[in-house]
């Protein structure tokens, strides 16, 4: 599904056509609606094994290729405010009343920055924050090879991605091999912007440069989930200790045998954990807080 | 070693695809051996049979030893995903009819194994689907061929019989300028002597009977995507590939390359082409396969060792004619060969023996260490006449096109010493020529 949305930046005020993955169903806003947001360098495709699934479980599902990502125009954005704005603007675009935002990555300071700033509103209902940490500061090394050796760097974001080259049941199914896919998937977006800055270095710039986390996670009052890889080594769970601490009413999983894919290394985990919180999320806050005393 | 690194070839051919079984602990891989899997209750079957979750429904979409060997093979061919199937002739069809319906075309090399040869020429040809054939060396040809409803060009690494070396990268570079997948049958060189997603191709497929095996036990196909081809930017320039790109009636309308952006073809060739061609790999297979790649990297090298030796006693031998081997500067592909297979161009050749297919017939009956059957690629070594049998199709103009004569002989170099080869061929040789003399 394509969306108009609204860009601005330091150098654009703009509209753009925005793709959304819609899980194999036609959207419908009036359903509670699952936003997913992908990390860096990514798209909409890592959450393959976890939207298909809310789509047909009584979700509408908007599963976003980030501007410049993808099948999405635009320039990559620069900042975490700017790409908060961008999902604003994309959530009014599809007619969306109230969501749980889930993000990976990069995705999921754009999801806390936008349940911080939503605050006093009822359209954000809850917030998973997938592989996460703050501040999500990036090495010098990968931020210029990002922008200057892009082979480089997607190897190196690979190799760190991936606990296992082996993940069982495998994803999108069996007969994939993941790290072989992680790859490719990062190449297609480096394929689509050559030019520099590059999306890669845009997206890890944006990481790098976040410092509103703190802020934003005082002021997030809707249900939050954070779910933690055990052998992450891009975005560890202990990096997340800060955030944990300023949302005391979230609740931490972490997934075992997992690295930062989490995704793709532990589908079911994932979907399992999203779908039990998205579902209690969207009903009313009590029952997440049954549901998690349920666990 | 400093900094991050993928694992080696070495490695991957051990455990890619593998975990120690989460059942028993058992670190070999089991040979699954059931038709079904149970479903933890109904939600859990809708969402396997609905692709919501990842998991095994039935052997014959996939099997749990079958994914070893099919991740495996894609981590060794620096791929996204592998399909295991029957044979390397239905690994071939597979990938083509994924792509491909009536009405469509292929341009393929004419040098060919005998039987994609027959695939294309008259069996694909029955089903709508057109080929035009056309000498790998020759780029102009290549696009001279290439038709709006063209949907694949195709080629062997190292060409059937006379190992015409094919300039993928070329080759690769005219596919993508209309936007058009490349596909090779990479069962000569396995990914121990050449990677072609590395060097442009789209799409491998090997028959893994042959050296992947590597015993002469188990007959099987291997289809790998290399995720690297854009079918959804090809869809919006030519038109084509809608089997990727649009909703698909028979599985839920689903569209492929929305559901995942590197890998639509996988997705497709396994929910459709493995459910309805039904060509699937019995996991017994799958694991007699496994078992070979194990030790890949360690029978290609001796392979590759024993046939240099073999080429070169021959090449000098007064009873030989020719040797087709692209490491020989007599070859058409040297040059070529020389960037693109480094370690050694397989141990799969031709040669023509002085005099006649009698001379060929006489040596092949006098061999005592080489066997005289159709397979390549075993750990002992193989002779046959390609053109009595996997050539016989093939006409006599477009063998001589090719280098080969009718009265040439194919080798498979094995893992035998080879001094006892190079005795076999000996005495094979004074055989032949004996004879050739009494006749006169």
């Amino acid at each position: 599904m394509l969306l108009k949305t609204h860009f601005r930046g330091t150098d654009y005020d703009t509209y753009c056509d925005a793709y959304c993955y819609t899980g194999g169903k036609a959207f419908d806003p009036t359903l509670p609606t699952a936003v997913f947001i992908h990390g860096g360098q990514n798209d909409h495709s890592v959450w393959i094994l976890q939207t298909r699934y809310f789509a047909h479980h009584g979700f509408g599902v908007l599963a976003v290729d980030l501007p410049g990502h993808g099948r999405s125009q635009g320039p990559a954005l620069a900042t975490i405010e700017e790409l908060s704005d961008w999902l604003n603007s994309l959530l009014d675009a599809a007619g969306v009343t109230k969501a749980i935002l889930v993000g990976h990555s990069m995705g999921s300071l754009i999801a806390l920055e936008t349940a911080g700033r939503a605050a006093s509103s009822a359209r954000i209902a809850g917030i998973a924050l997938v592989g996460t940490a703050y501040p999500m500061k990036v090495a010098d090394a990968l931020l210029d090879a990002a922008n200057n050796a892009q082979q480089s760097a997607i190897d190196m974001v690979n190799i760190w991605s991936h606990s296992t080259i082996s993940p069982k049941p495998s994803a999108p199914g069996p007969g994939f091999y993941v790290q072989g896919a992680s790859q490719r998937l990062m190449q297609r977006i480096a394929r689509q912007s050559e030019s520099k800055p590059t999306v890669f270095y845009t997206d890890f710039a944006a990481c790098n440069s976040y410092a509103n986390g703190e802020q934003a996670s005082q002021a997030v009052t809707c249900p939050t989930l954070f779910l933690l890889g055990q052998r992450d080594v891009m975005t560890p769970a202990k990096a997340a200790a800060g955030l944990i601490t300023a949302i005391k009413h979230a609740k931490v999983v972490q997934v075992e045998a997992s690295g930062h894919a989490l995704m793709a290394e532990q589908p079911d985990a994932v979907l399992d954990h999203l779908f039990k919180f998205a579902t209690a999320a969207l009903r009313s806050p009590s029952a997440v807080a049954a549901a998690i005393k349920g666990d | 070693m400093s900094g991050p690194h993928y694992p080696g070839f070495d490695t991957l051919s051990l455990h890619a695809g593998s975990v120690p079984d989460p059942a028993t602990g058992a670190r070999a891989t089991p040979i699954y051996l059931t038709s079904a899997f149970v479903f933890k209750d109904s939600d859990h079957a809708a969402s396997l049979f609905n692709m919501e979750r990842a998991g095994h429904v039935y052997s014959r979409i996939s099997n749990p030893t079958n994914a070893v060997l099919e991740e495996r093979i894609a981590a060794l061919e620096g791929g996204v995903a592998g399909i295991a199937v029957a044979s390397g002739q239905a690994a071939m069809h597979l990938g083509l009819a994924t792509i491909a319906g009536a009405g469509s075309h292929i341009v393929a090399s004419r040098a060919l194994y005998g039987g994609s040869h027959n695939l294309l020429s008259y069996t694909m040809k029955r089903f709508g689907i057109e080929t035009t054939f056309v000498d790998p060396s020759d780029l102009d040809a290549w696009r001279a061929a290439i038709r709006p409803n063209t949907k694949v060009l195709f080629g062997e690494t190292l060409g059937n019989p006379g190992l015409d070396v094919l300039d993928i990268p070329r080759i690769a570079a005219l596919a993508h300028e209309h936007y058009l997948p490349l596909m090779v049958d990479a069962t000569f060189t396995t990914p121990y002597l050449l990677r072609p997603f590395d060097h442009g191709a789209d799409l491998v497929f090997h028959s893994a009977t042959k050296f992947l095996c590597g015993h002469g036990t188990a007959v099987g196909g291997l289809l790998v995507d290399g995720g690297t081809f854009d079918w959804q930017q090809a869809y919006e320039k030519t038109g084509r590939f809608s089997e990727l790109c649009e909703p698909y009636e028979g599985f839920h309308g689903m569209v492929f390359s929305e559901e995942s952006t590197v890998a639509p073809f996988s997705l497709r060739a396994r929910r459709e082409g493995l459910r309805d061609f039904g060509a699937v790999m019995s996991p017994h297979n799958a694991f007699a396969i496994l078992q070979g790649i194990e030790t890949l990297a360690l029978r290609m090298e001796k392979h590759v060792a024993n046939t240099r030796k073999v080429v070169e006693f021959l090449a000098a031998h007064a009873a030989v004619e020719s040797v087709a081997y692209p490491e020989l500067p007599s070859h058409p592909g040297h040059a070529l060969s020389k960037t693109l297979l480094p370690k050694g161009c397989g141990a799969v050749f031709s040669f023509n023996l002085k005099g006649d297919r009698a001379a060929g017939r006489r040596m092949v009956e006098s061999l005592k260490i080489f066997s005289h059957l159709a397979n390549v690629g075993d750990a002992k070594s193989l002779v046959i006449h390609p053109a009595s049998t996997t050539h016989f199709r093939v006409p006599s103009e477009q063998l001589a096109a090719s280098g080969i004569t009718e009265g040439a002989l194919r080798l498979s170099i094995g893992l035998e010493n080879v001094e006892d080869l190079i005795e076999d061929l000996a005495h094979g040789l004074k055989m032949s020529q004996r004879a050739e003399r009494k006749e006169k």
